[in-house]
């Protein structure tokens, strides 16, 4: 199914659950925040909660900010 | 020369931003000569397999300060109220730096989405920093909704224009003597900077002007002096200007003088 990471469209596996699918592409979970179409998805949600098609995923880690 | 937020006593008046810097080596180095006691940072989209962001996260850490995140470029309540509680889980802070873009050219905050974003916020418990302009109906709206803290620009960010507007920032000093005032954008020399908190400031925040300098190191002691100057300055109380001359030496007993 066709989803969005960071404003890229891609494949993600039907039903897949956000862990699963952040730990296929090596994100390290311990530095980096999640939303999904918007809405903040907490770390404890990442086991339970499952990707949708057509789902926005935004994956954001520290940067330097003024 | 400390600054009380909250529960939290910081050592310094200087806040420090950590973008624009040459090298990651030069931020912690200007960071850490700047003495400043709070530093802010973003957050970014990152892609798979990068881990820019934990290496950039270690080195502030390293330097001791504490962490006050923003949502720049955030242009709605939605967006910012998002950002902050991803801000919130990456750094481990309930202090939020809280901007909503109004304005490309200017990168004026929209005062509607950020009094938005603001009373929402507040009611989570984040510690909200608005970023706004000098208007005093909104940032007494900002402290009616919860703000204890405003961080009114001088000009726009990044501009190094200084102050535009000295009446306004004066007036919301004496219009709100209680609120903790930092001045947050277009300060470009450290004399603006003294000059801010002559006017009872309680703190700067300065990026560009220390990033971008020919030494970042030597500007961020130059900028930590400025603040501390202009801070004993205000405690120590100014005087008032006058219109005519005053002569500071003795009058009477001038040589050849006749009343």
């Amino acid at each position: 199914m066709k989803i969005k990471l960071n404003g890229e469209e891609r494949e993600a596996v039907t039903g897949q659950k956000l862990a699963d699918f952040l730990t296929e592409l090596n994100y390290d979970t311990g530095h980096c925040a999640t939303a999904i179409n918007g809405e903040f998805i907490t770390r404890s949600l990442y086991s339970e909660t499952t990707i949708q098609e057509n789902d926005e995923l935004e994956i954001v880690a520290p940067m330097q900010g003024g | 020369m400390s600054l009380r937020i909250g529960n939290k006593e910081i050592r310094s008046r200087l806040i420090i931003g950590s973008a624009q810097y040459p090298s990651p080596e030069e931020m912690k180095n200007s960071i850490i000569a700047s003495g400043a006691g709070i530093v802010t940072v973003s957050l970014r989209r990152q892609n798979p397999n990068a881990n820019e962001g934990a290496k950039f996260w270690e080195i502030i850490k390293s330097t001791g300060c504490e962490v006050l995140p923003n949502t720049a470029g955030c242009k709605t309540a939605k967006e910012a109220i998002t950002t902050a509680q991803m801000a919130r889980e990456l750094f481990n802070t309930t202090w939020i730096k809280l901007e909503t873009v109004g304005d490309e050219y200017t990168l004026q905050p929209d005062p509607i989405e950020l009094l938005e974003a603001a009373r929402v916020l507040n009611n989570e418990g984040f510690e909200v920093f608005p970023y706004c302009t000098e208007d005093l109906s909104i940032a007494q709206r900002l402290v009616d909704c919860g703000c204890s803290i405003l961080m009114p620009w001088a000009s726009p960010i990044g501009s190094a224009q200084g102050i535009l507007n000295e009446y306004a920032l004066r007036t919301l000093r004496e219009r709100l003597p209680d609120v903790t005032l930092v001045v947050d954008a277009g300060i470009g020399k450290p004399s603006e900077a003294a000059r801010v908190m002559e006017l009872g400031y309680n703190a700067v925040l300065v990026n560009s002007a220390i990033a971008l300098a020919d030494d970042p190191v030597d500007m961020g002691k130059a900028f930590a002096a400025a603040v501390n100057a202009g801070r004993l300055g205000y405690e120590a109380g100014l005087i008032n200007t006058r219109d005519m001359a005053r002569p500071s030496t003795p009058v009477p007993g001038t040589p050849f003088w006749n009343e």
